[in-house]
């Protein structure tokens, strides 16, 4: 874990040197938006040319409808049809109720294990045993020991979503100074200013980084477990789209999911660097 | 002028860090009055640092006590504040934030405490600074604002731990005058670490000497000069060169018990 938080500290730190120059972040940022594009063709020529030669065998023309211009021209209509906005409310909801969870017991989760020698001792076996399961494996037991499927996906996305929040919270305040707790202290802060003031400020970048590693598994974890038992949702919209044989459709969502996926991680990058005060 | 100052008297002070390490010194008496400026000079590792701590409330003794005017010193206080030997500021704050993080802690209205700010930041020249990173300064300069974060307080007393070891000559010897200017005309106490002989002759108005394993006070001289303290004065380099005198005589020290049990 601690290497990814590296990784992102790195790059935010590049991010703002070459900001302090402004041609060179007006060139840094047309390179970057070519990169981008470019990159982005390829894959979406890489993924025509591959259906093109699938359906070269003429077998498999039905297939025809996986290619790229089916599925984005399958777009308006899913939007307008209310396909993907009803998908996007629903695992929209369930995403952020689980992360929302994550978040709020990751976070004192975290504090505990980092503040707290013996419960750090105590916990480190089982939460370490605990974050190698798949979430998707909680899924027959989430759906007996819950109500309904909604509750028991909620739950899926908590528990995938925990770990990661409660190690980068305890990775980070373990960084923590205690010369800063000793100044603070010399200089009246009471007991709330050192949570305020000093311990939320100096591990806000890495809860944050916790929280956009706890994303990423929790949008991979969603769709699969919205297969079941659901009628709404991408998950339920990949499986129906299936059943019925509308191909482009079902490659339609899987750009929508991407695109989502992308757009949320941006946001997280975004306060990520908002909220760094690390250097080199 | 009015005396913010307090008298400072300090009462049998013992400290050992645990039942492992050696007693860090032992049974210190010392009374300040109130307004002093007073020098602690002394080798390295004979506990000037620890002696501060306990004056700041930070570090509890293992027996006497810091009294001042009458009341105990058990906890940190905003009336009795330490500029450490480190700047430890916090990197996810600006300077003037650092300067004016003491004064968020208390009931400050925001007027006050950017007059305030902008004075000390002002006080150490680092104005075109104020909405700077702090990781963006040199050494130097994070160790001015250091001080003005301690200066920005007004407290009764002000500990200082070798705070200008970091700067360069010039910078360091306007900062000696200021801070003592400044402690003489809003009246508070100084009690300042320093390892700089001229460092104690120009801020201070008494200089002790510690020395000795457990350490103790085993000299002390009286700065008794009219102000400012010029470093080219020649009453001044008469007392620098005493005190140099007597710096180096308390070096060999050893205390005459140690010394019988030694032979
Ligand atoms: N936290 C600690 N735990 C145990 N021993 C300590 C601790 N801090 C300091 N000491 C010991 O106490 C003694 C006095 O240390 P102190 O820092 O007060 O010295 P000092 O006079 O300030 O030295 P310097 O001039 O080098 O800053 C030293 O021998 C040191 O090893
Ligand atoms: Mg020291």
């Amino acid at each position: 874990m601690s290497s990814q938080t590296a990784t992102v500290g790195g790059g935010v730190v590049s991010a703002g040197v070459s900001g302090n120059c402004l041609s060179r972040a007006i060139k840094s940022t047309a390179d970057k938006s070519l990169h981008f594009f470019v990159g982005l063709g390829v894959l979406f020529a890489l993924w025509g040319v591959g259906i093109y030669i699938v359906t070269l065998n003429p077998t498999m023309s039905q297939f025809v409808d996986f290619g790229p211009l089916p599925a984005l021209k399958s777009l308006p209509e899913m939007w307008e049809n209310g396909i993907i906005p009803k998908a996007l409310s629903s695992t929209g909801y369930r995403l952020g109720a689980g992360l929302g969870l994550a978040i709020v017991i990751g976070i004192p989760l975290g504090i505990l294990m980092g503040r707290i020698r013996w419960f750090q001792r105590l916990t480190n076996v089982p939460f370490q045993f605990l974050r190698m399961i798949s979430p998707l494996s909680w899924e027959p037991i989430a759906v007996v020991v819950f109500a309904g499927w909604e509750q028991a996906i909620i739950f899926l996305i908590a528990i995938a979503s925990v770990w990661p929040v409660a190690f980068a919270t305890a990775s980070g305040l373990a960084k923590v100074d205690p010369a800063w707790f000793k100044v603070a202290r010399n200089l009246g802060a009471k007991p709330w200013h050192m949570v305020t003031r000093i311990i939320m400020p100096a591990i806000t970048f890495d809860i944050l980084t916790g929280i956009r590693l706890a994303l990423g598994v929790a949008w991979i974890v969603i769709i699969p477990a919205e297969f079941l038992g659901v009628t709404s949702g991408f998950g339920y919209a990949i499986e129906d789209a299936r059943e019925g044989l509308e191909y482009a459709h079902l490659m339609g969502l899987v750009l929508v999911i991407g695109v989502v996926g992308f757009v949320l991680d941006s946001i997280c990058v975004l306060l990520i660097k908002r909220f760094s005060w690390h250097r080199g | 002028m009015a005396i913010r100052g307090t008298e400072i008297k300090i009462q049998g002070l013992t400290h050992r860090y645990s039942s492992r390490t050696g007693v860090t010194f032992n049974r210190v008496d010392l009374v300040s009055p109130p307004g002093e400026a007073l020098a602690i000079i002394g080798r390295s590792g004979c506990g000037k640092s620890t002696l501060l701590h306990i004056l700041a409330g930070i570090l509890k003794p293992t027996e006497g006590k810091v009294l001042l005017n009458g009341t105990a010193i058990t906890a940190p206080s905003p009336r009795w504040v330490m500029m450490f030997q480190a700047p430890h500021l916090f990197p996810w704050m600006t300077v003037a934030q650092n300067v004016g993080v003491g004064l968020s802690f208390g009931r400050w209205s925001k007027e006050e405490t950017e007059e305030r700010v902008t004075e000390a930041i002002k006080l150490v020249e680092l104005q075109d600074f104020a909405a700077a990173n702090v990781q963006d300064l040199s050494g130097g300069q994070q160790q001015r604002v250091a001080l003005a974060r301690s200066l920005v307080m007004e407290p009764e007393l002000l500990l200082l731990d070798e705070p200008f070891s970091a700067l360069d000559a010039f910078t360091r010897s306007s900062l000696q005058k200021d801070v003592r200017n400044i402690a003489k005309r809003k009246g508070f106490n100084i009690v300042f670490v320093t390892h700089d002989i001229d460092e104690a002759v120009i801020m201070g108005d008494r200089a002790v000497i510690m020395a000795g394993s457990p350490g103790n006070i085993v000299h002390e001289l009286d700065i008794d000069l009219p102000d400012p303290h010029d470093r080219h004065d020649t009453a001044v380099q008469a007392l620098r060169t005493r005190l140099m005198a007597t710096f180096q005589e308390a070096a060999n020290y050893k205390k005459p018990e140690s010394a019988t049990l030694a032979a």
